[in-house]
């Protein structure tokens, strides 16, 4: 009795910004402008199947880009002292205090055509180069944003694994290398799905990056949601499908990753 | 042992943590296929001194010599030595037959060699059948086991043992000391074992090395260092002892508990201070009109085998403690004889190391013998 008083503030608050959203959501997309029942929104949402596909693919790419950057990045953080650990975690998070517009628009000057990166290169001969409004900058902009959920996952189980634990695989015959594969990766699993997650749910639902860095040559989901709700494409019914689409996609990416990570099926991860 | 190669060498090691020594000038020989066992206080040195041979710890000054060859930048995977940790240090996320087959997969042994060695390695440490269990679903005597598994079923040359026993019960313990002796001979793998327990060392190794704040206080074969025991501590720490102040006479004549009594040893010159030891097994009980000296028991508590009696002098200082396998009821008055050979004399110790005999004897006192405390 007593845990069910508890949990209703909880039930309450999901009631209302939870279920009912959902709902909406939910109805707006089986029915039309009218107000009839139809599936007619999904079958349209078909229709832009490349759009979703290029969103899934570049966030794919932010995602293994993060990764690698961050793998041996958190490793090595862990390995340090106490008050090397928090500095470093600082300066990891230190971008993340500033505003998410802000960051980006930074990314812009930087990139483009007469920018900082093309004028200093035009110094020494060189360019210049097209490199905004191209995929590459949007990976970019990805993994510029999003690179500290990786980091600090991946960091926060590796602080875990004991030195000793490391000593005694070396004690078994292993090289720095083998230790790697069958002790610290096995150990970090955990980390690099809630990584992945974290960083690449994000990515393919993200409308800002793409349309400062793509310049909207290019369509990603999250444009595309936006602009049936808020821009000249006004379709909120369209819109709400195309939504259950994504978050379909994001459930099944994030079933897989934690197949992968859960310890008991670890052995079809094979390395 | 009759193969006099030497296996392992330590020159001179000597390890520093932020200026405080912990390993002071250590120089050790271990000979091959040998069984060689540390004993001494906690935090002299023994774990310190296995991660110098592991390759886990560098000394700051000193040599290590594996084989004749100086491997002080020989990383520890290239060495062909393997450590049963202290904390035993399994794999959390590899069941009990993946932590114990680790080391052999590493070496690419066939996998129908694999099985059969982790199947006797089980049997050995009584395990059969835990083979899918994971590790943190052990208690801690079962992880210890799966320890010395992990690390003995790699046959390497030498085995370093951190106390690999700590965890069992008393009648396991005795199993697996008979096992592990058992298999170093048969395999003829080098042994460098660390216990607490004294009467560990004594049945099972070939040599003791007794070590103190990071120095060798003296190495030998257990017989030597039960019996010549250089001096106070090591006296003490082999085992319990009566350790009173005494006077060389002369050659063969000491005079302590105010007796002068004919003994063995020599050579520390006239009227010189001296410590005597008595093992308290040693002395042999009679009537009180026939012993060299006479008491009265104090208190007695039976010990399993023995019983240990507290016997002192009305008016008298000295107390003597007594292991006799007859009872003899408190109060009582008994005599107490000395034979020449049940006494041993050592050089005075310093008043610090007296000091820290005191209370490394308090230390053993609160730890074992609690039940002994309301005695006086
Ligand atoms: N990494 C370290 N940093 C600083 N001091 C250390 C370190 N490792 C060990 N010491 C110190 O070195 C001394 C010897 O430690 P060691 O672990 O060798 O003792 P030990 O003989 O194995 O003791 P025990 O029987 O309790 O295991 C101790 O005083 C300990 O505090
Ligand atoms: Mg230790």
């Amino acid at each position: 009795m007593k845990a069910r008083i508890a949990a209703a503030p909880y039930l309450l608050w999901a009631a209302l910004f939870i279920i009912i959203p959902m709902g909406l959501v939910g109805w707006y997309a089986i029915t039309d402008m009218d107000g009839n029942l139809t599936l007619d929104n999904f079958s349209a949402s078909m229709r832009f199947a490349p759009v979703i596909g290029s969103s899934v693919w570049l966030a794919i790419i932010a995602t293994g880009i993060c990764l690698v950057i961050a793998y041996p990045l958190a490793y090595m953080i862990s390995r340090k002292s106490g008050i090397g650990q928090r500095t470093l975690i600082l300066l990891v998070m230190l971008p993340m205090w500033m505003n998410f517009l802000l960051r980006t628009y930074a990314w812009m000057t930087l990139l483009e055509n007469n920018g900082v990166i093309n004028r200093l290169l035009g110094m020494i001969g060189l360019g210049p180069y097209e490199m905004i409004n191209t995929p590459g900058a949007v990976v970019l902009g990805m993994v510029y944003n999003y690179l500290p959920f990786m980091i600090l996952p991946l960091y926060s189980v590796m602080t875990k694994i004991e030195p000793l634990l490391i000593e005694a695989a070396t004690d078994l015959g292993c090289s720095p290398w083998e230790t790697m594969k069958r002790v610290i990766l096995p150990l970090s699993l955990p980390g690099i799905a809630t990584g992945i997650t974290m960083v690449f749910v994000p990515s393919v639902s993200t409308f800002v990056i793409s349309v400062m860095l793509g310049g909207g040559s290019f369509m990603l989901i999250g444009d595309l949601i936006e602009m049936q709700f808020l821009g000249n494409a006004y379709n909120p019914h369209l819109g709400a499908a195309l939504s259950l689409v994504l978050m379909a996609i994001l459930l099944l990416c994030m079933v897989i990753t934690d197949m992968f990570s859960n310890p008991e099926e670890k052995e079809g991860l094979l390395l | 042992m009759n193969n006099t190669n030497t296996l392992i060498s330590l020159r001179g090691v000597t390890v520093e943590y932020d200026g405080v020594v912990v390993l002071d000038h250590l120089d050790l020989d271990i000979k091959d296929k040998e069984f060689v066992t540390l004993l001494g206080p906690s935090g002299c040195g023994k774990t310190t001194t296995l991660r110098i041979i592991g390759g886990f710890t560098e000394p700051s000054q000193g040599d290590v010599f594996f084989d004749g060859v100086k491997i002080n930048d020989v990383p520890p995977y290239k060495r062909n030595v393997n450590t049963v940790f202290q904390r035993y240090a399994l794999f959390p996320h590899l069941n009990v037959y993946e932590n114990i087959e680790f080391g052999l997969k590493i070496t690419k042994l066939p996998e129908e060699e694999r099985k059969k060695r982790i199947k006797e390695m089980l049997a050995m440490v009584g395990l059969s059948g835990f083979e899918l269990r994971r590790v943190n679903q052990l208690s801690g005597g079962q992880q210890q086991r799966v320890a010395i598994a992990r690390a003995l079923v790699n046959h390497p040359r030498l085995l370093l043992l951190d106390e690999p026993l700590g965890a069992l019960d008393l009648k396991l313990r005795k199993e697996m000391q008979i096992e592990l002796k058992r298999i170093q001979q048969q395999l003829g793998i080098t042994f460098l074992y660390v216990t607490h327990d004294q009467e560990e060392a004594l049945t099972m190794s070939d040599r003791i090395v007794i070590m103190k704040n990071g120095e060798i206080q003296q190495m030998g074969t257990p017989t030597d260092i039960y019996n010549e025991p250089i001096n106070a501590f090591v006296a003490d720490f082999i085992g319990e002892s009566n350790i009173v102040d005494g006077v060389m006479i002369e050659d063969y004549l000491v005079e302590f508990g105010g007796r002068r009594l004919p003994c063995l040893d020599g050579g520390f010159g006239k009227n010189v201070k001296v410590d005597v030891v008595i093992r308290p097994e040693d002395w042999e009980i009679c009537k009180p009109e026939n012993g060299q000296f006479r008491g009265i028991v104090k208190s007695s508590v039976f010990k399993g085998v023995h019983y240990e009696l507290m016997v002192q002098a009305p008016g008298e200082e000295e107390e003597w403690m007594v292991h006799t396998i007859e009872n003899h009821p408190v109060g009582s008055e008994i005599g107490l004889i000395l034979t020449p050979d049940d006494i041993h004399i050592m050089n005075k110790m310093s008043p610090e190391e007296e000091a820290e005999l005191v209370s490394a004897l308090e230390a053993d006192s609160i730890l074992e013998d609690g039940e002994e405390s309301d005695e006086e």
